[in-house]
């Protein structure tokens, strides 16, 4: 057991991290502007995304809903998406006016090259079910 | 309601911006117009730079750091462009009416370039404005005087009007001639 545990830290820690995607995606579902306007308290985005350069850097926002909505940082038609690609490790902070603080952060993470770095993002990802959902909306 | 309208007329007008340093919509939507007071004194509508690749921004003069470095990035980049800098209009919106008149913004963006353009309007004009484009502008008091937080990037609207791209702040000169060139060249 301790050794399938060590097995499974050492693969965490040294394969390198390879991503089939580099989008990180949301979207507001359609009906969501009814859900709100019915008084479901819904959230979308997260008020910190995190994001990792070379594995998932590009965010992808789309709307999916039948009117107009901000999201993240900027007005969306019903349909439209957006694709911000992140180039630079860094915080960034948007005015979001869909968060109650008024601010959204989208964190950028520098690739992982250390194992220990490798480790702390397989962690990271594991744990990530746990948290908001991606795809689709929370209440 | 005019908003959705205008999208759908645009939905067909796409192309694959994948390269683009900027995010990207997709599809793009017609950039909404508008009417304010021009630093140079005449009409800024944004249909005046049909024909012209238009980077707009909205700010403040009084703005102690996001304003300027942007401000500054674009003067170097439409430098670096050389004569295709001439296809490239510089648009800046103030959030702040009640300091930044014509005259104000004017010599602000001389400063910067000379070719720079701003607009000002009544509070109820720049309101509607920024609703347009989801632009947030909040006001905080600092002291015995003021000053904003507001949304730090800027757009990118190609020659046939289009809001095609999104710059997150704190890109360098070179981003802004790599998708200007590419956004040009279209």
């Amino acid at each position: 057991m301790a050794g399938c545990a060590l097995g499974v830290t050492a693969w965490a820690a040294l394969i390198p991290i390879r991503s089939a995607s580099r989008d990180e995606i949301f979207e507001i579902p359609k009906g969501t502007w009814a859900r709100r306007m019915a008084g479901d308290r819904i959230e979308i985005l997260p008020a910190e995304i995190r994001l990792t350069l070379g594995v998932r850097d590009v965010l992808v926002l789309r709307n999916r809903d039948e009117v107009p909505q901000i999201f993240g940082p900027t007005l969306m038609m019903p349909g439209q998406g957006l694709r911000l690609p992140f180039t630079v490790a860094s915080s960034y902070q948007f005015a979001c006016t869909a968060h109650a603080s008024g601010q959204m952060t989208i964190l950028v993470e520098p690739f992982p090259a250390t194992p220990w770095a490798r480790l702390r993002w397989r962690v990271r990802e594991l744990l990530k079910p746990l948290g908001l959902r991606r795809g689709g909306a929370s209440t | 309601m005019l908003l959705p309208l205008l999208f759908f007329a645009a939905a067909g007008s796409g192309a694959d911006d994948a390269s683009l340093e900027a995010g990207v919509f997709s599809p793009p939507r017609a950039a909404p117009d508008f009417s304010l007071r021009g630093s140079d004194d005449t009409e800024l509508k944004l249909s005046r730079y049909r024909g012209k690749l238009v980077i707009l921004e909205f700010g403040f003069t009084a703005c102690p750091d996001v304003c300027p470095t942007t401000l500054a990035a674009l003067a170097q980049a439409r430098k670096q462009l050389g004569a295709e800098g001439d296809e490239l209009q510089v648009v800046y919106i103030t959030v702040d009416p009640e300091r930044d008149d014509a005259e104000r913004l004017r010599s602000y963006l001389a400063a910067f370039d000379p070719t720079f353009i701003g607009g000002t309007g009544t509070a109820e004009q720049l309101a509607g404005v920024r609703r347009d484009y989801g632009i947030a502008a909040t006001r905080t008091t600092l002291g015995t005087s003021y000053a904003f937080s507001h949304s730090s990037y800027t757009y990118l609207i190609d020659r046939e009007g289009m809001l095609r791209a999104l710059m997150p702040y704190g890109h360098a000169p070179d981003d802004y001639v790599h998708d200007v060139r590419i956004l040009l060249k279209q």
